[in-house]
């Protein structure tokens, strides 16, 4: 590789994730629906195929259950399938491979057998986008053992967190925020990344902890930034995987500043934040000056485009949390 | 209950009369003697509306019937190897009563029994070269008996104390698939691996006539024809989905779909275990040969009921399973073994013992069988570990060690 640091957009370092993938492990492929020569609808496996081939970057039968079922298959007999799903909304009809297939296989063949299958999700809102095209369904996942669920908030992680996926001999749900695709950030292709399920403090300070993943990271940096004018010092975790969460990282920060806001886009109601605020309480119970407050998304279905500010967490509703957390 | 019995001793009560007559007619076995494959060429509309017709090598009453196109695969087979098959479906059928025994008796949950589908698993099962690899429901017994898995490795999960528990590697069997159809895309998955390798090894995919309702089977189909991926999608349409008939789930002959997805169907007498294995062998020649997937319905019928929890007297007639009685795969090549001197009563006698012997070490393997250690919920959870696994393992582990403290203190 020439280049060992470039200025990447999220989308292109996990296609320069992929291609380095491509290149290193013969049995590493790609599938899914228009990933060949479209490159995928948000391009991110631009110019693969025609670099490695119909063979390994390989344009599947529009049949989400199917994608991963095949996959499952070829892991099975020694490849590493990368899969696609187009859009959140169209994991569906793949769920059920997913959890009764793709998640027990290995336990219920004692560990005989391993099944190294990486499913990306581009997901969450606020591209004002049709039905089905904007939906954060991580919590589905992270409910069931046997996978792993992640998601990168910036293209150094995306670019190595893409890297560990593929190499991990679980399967691996790996959520792109597809809002953040075309955020660019320096991604050193030397650089040695740290665990995949490690959360990282991504901003340090004394009062509150802001916990988030994927697109909301940027916002919590946001909110941090406007907090300080007010004089107030916020952390800001990154928490990087969802399952399993660095609930060690969260809990020395907790006991730090003794207040939580957990972030995402997803519902509320039984999301990660509810996991979350469940065992920091646990843990930090005599550390914490005020409840674990969570804010994301209501429990109705996902809103009409016009409508999606008012849905997702915005710099103004974060910063109520925190004014409230702040107030006990 | 003479079906239950180990073997096919003597003709049934029901095989005399009814032989051939309604029952064999009802069920579609009219002894024909053409081929009846469907191909994207071949098949026509025409076809849709005709009685479907199945290929048959040996009629119930054990003559060897000819047949132009799939004679060819099974011309080689030697007396000793009709006499393997014989041997292979009659102890497939013991140790299937031994485990149904089990279960009545508590040693097992659960067992779903494959009587009367022996000549169809073991037909197809025999046509494998080891090299092949098999996704199987649970219900292919006979299968794993062909595969060399140890009998005894299929009870585990029938028992709890297990969810598979076999390597599927070692026999290229995988493990059993309970949802119902999901093994028809991994064996579609899997083939297409084998192609990608540039290897000649073919996939068998089991499933049933109720699975053939399943969307993952449709797009099985879509899959295998689209990547041409060198896979045998065998369905054993044993006319029953628990409670389910089979006009239930299709409105065509199920070997007819296969068209439409462009590939060739072809329906066999599931009873005839010598007709599966041809069909069977011809099918994995077009995968080798790179000539993509093939669909194989095999006609037979599920004697018992579905699994040990189910009542069929709910649902049908005993005079149903009379007249399939009448055509049972274990008698049919008795009755051709003898006619033909193939075999001799010294054959039928040592047969016997083996398959009371192999009653007995299920029997006792199973009882030997050995509850899990409590720390295996957490084991295999995942191949790389997982933070919360351990730690709750942990927290279960402290749990147990707080009852001994109290039994220590007592």
């Amino acid at each position: 590789m020439a280049e060992t640091v470039k200025n990447l957009a999220m989308a292109k370092a996990i296609n320069e994730s992929l291609r380095r993938a491509l290149e290193t492990d013969p049995k590493v492929l790609i599938m899914g629906e228009d990933v060949g020569k479209l490159g995928g609808v948000f391009r991110v496996t631009d110019g693969l195929q025609k670099d490695f081939g119909e063979s390994r970057v390989i344009d599947t039968p529009l049949a989400e259950s199917g994608i991963v079922g095949t996959a499952i298959g070829l892991a099975l007999r020694g490849y590493r399938p990368v899969v696609e799903i187009q859009f959140d909304g169209f994991v569906f009809p793949a769920y059920d491979q997913i959890v009764t297939q793709l998640a027990k296989m290995h336990a219920r063949s004692l560990g005989k057998v391993k099944l190294p299958v990486v499913v990306r999700i581009p997901y969450g809102g606020g591209i004002g986008a049709v039905e089905h095209h904007s939906e954060s369904p991580e919590a589905l996942f992270a409910h069931v053992a046997g996978l792993k669920v992640v998601s990168p908030s910036n293209a150094s992680d995306a670019y190595w967190m893409m890297q560990q996926a593929i190499q991990s001999d679980d399967p691996v749900i790996y959520f792109e925020p597809k809002r953040r695709y075309w955020d660019k950030a320096e991604v050193s292709t030397e650089a040695i990344p740290g665990p995949l399920h490690k959360a990282s403090v991504v901003r340090d300070g004394t009062d509150l902890t802001l916990a988030a993943y994927g697109p909301m990271v940027k916002l919590c940096q946001e909110v941090a930034d406007a907090a300080a004018e007010e004089g107030k010092s916020l952390e800001v975790l990154d928490l990087r995987s969802v399952s399993p969460l660095d609930f060690d990282t969260i809990q020395a920060s907790v006991e730090k500043t003794r207040r939580l806001v957990v972030v995402h886009e997803a519902p509320v109601f039984f999301g990660s934040g509810a996991e979350i605020a469940a065992r920091i309480t646990e843990r930090c119970f005599y550390h914490l000056e005020a409840p674990v407050l969570r804010v994301g998304g209501y429990h109705a279905p996902y809103p009409p485009a016009r409508l999606e500010e008012e849905y997702l967490p915005g710099l103004d509703r974060v910063l109520d949390a925190v004014d409230r957390a702040l107030a006990y | 209950m003479t079906v239950e019995s180990t073997a096919a001793r003597t003709p049934r009560r029901s095989a005399g009369s009814k032989a051939g007559t309604a029952g064999a007619k009802a069920a579609g076995t009219t002894g024909t003697k053409r081929t009846t494959r469907t191909t994207a060429k071949k098949g026509t509309a025409a076809q849709q509306g005709a009685d479907p017709e199945l290929v048959q090598l040996l009629t119930p009453e054990g003559e060897r019937v000819k047949n132009a196109d799939y004679d060819q695969y099974v011309d080689g087979v030697t007396p000793e190897e009709l006499r393997g098959l014989y041997r292979d479906m009659v102890l497939t059928r013991r140790f299937d009563a031994e485990a149904t025994a089990l279960q009545r008796q508590g040693e097992l949950g659960l067992w779903a029994s494959l009587l009367g589908q022996e000549a169809a698993q073991i037909g197809s099962g025999r046509a494998l070269r080891d090299d092949d690899y098999v996704f199987p429901t649970y219900r292919e017994h006979g299968v794993a008996w062909c595969r060399g898995v140890d009998p005894t490795n299929l009870l585990g999960m029938f028992r709890g104390v297990n969810n598979g528990g076999w390597d599927p590697n070692s026999n290229n069997f995988q493990l059993y698939t309970i949802v119902i159809g999901s093994q028809t895309l991994h064996a579609t998955g899997y083939a297409m691996g084998i192609a990608k390798d540039g290897a000649d090894s073919a996939v068998i995919a089991y499933f049933g006539d109720g699975a053939s309702s399943q969307g993952d089977v449709a797009e099985s189909f879509t899959f295998s024809a689209v990547y041409n991926a060198p896979v045998v999608f065998f369905c054993q349409n044993n006319q029953w989905a628990i409670s389910e008939p089979t006009e239930k789930q299709t409105r065509v002959p199920l070997y007819q779909r296969a068209q439409g997805f462009g590939f060739p169907g072809v329906r066999v007498d599931g009873n005839d275990v010598l007709a599966c294995l041809a069909v069977t062998k011809w099918a994995l020649e077009r995968a080798r040969a790179g000539e993509g997937p093939t669909l194989v319905e095999a006609y037979t019928y599920r004697m018992g009921a579905h699994t040990t929890s189910d009542d069929p007297t709910r649902y049908r007639h005993d005079d149903e399973r009379a007249a399939w009685e009448a055509k049972d795969p274990i008698l049919r090549l008795r009755r051709y073994l003898e006619t033909s001197n193939h075999a001799n009563e010294g054959f039928f006698a040592e047969l016997e013992a083996e398959s009371e012997a192999l009653g007995k070490r299920v029997r006792e393997a199973v009882r030997a069988m050995p509850d899990p250690d409590h720390f295996a919920i957490f084991e295999n959870a995942y191949a790389d570990g997982h933070a919360l696994v351990d730690e709750e393992r942990a927290q279960f582990a402290a749990y147990q060690a707080s009852f001994a403290d109290v039994e220590g203190g007592h």
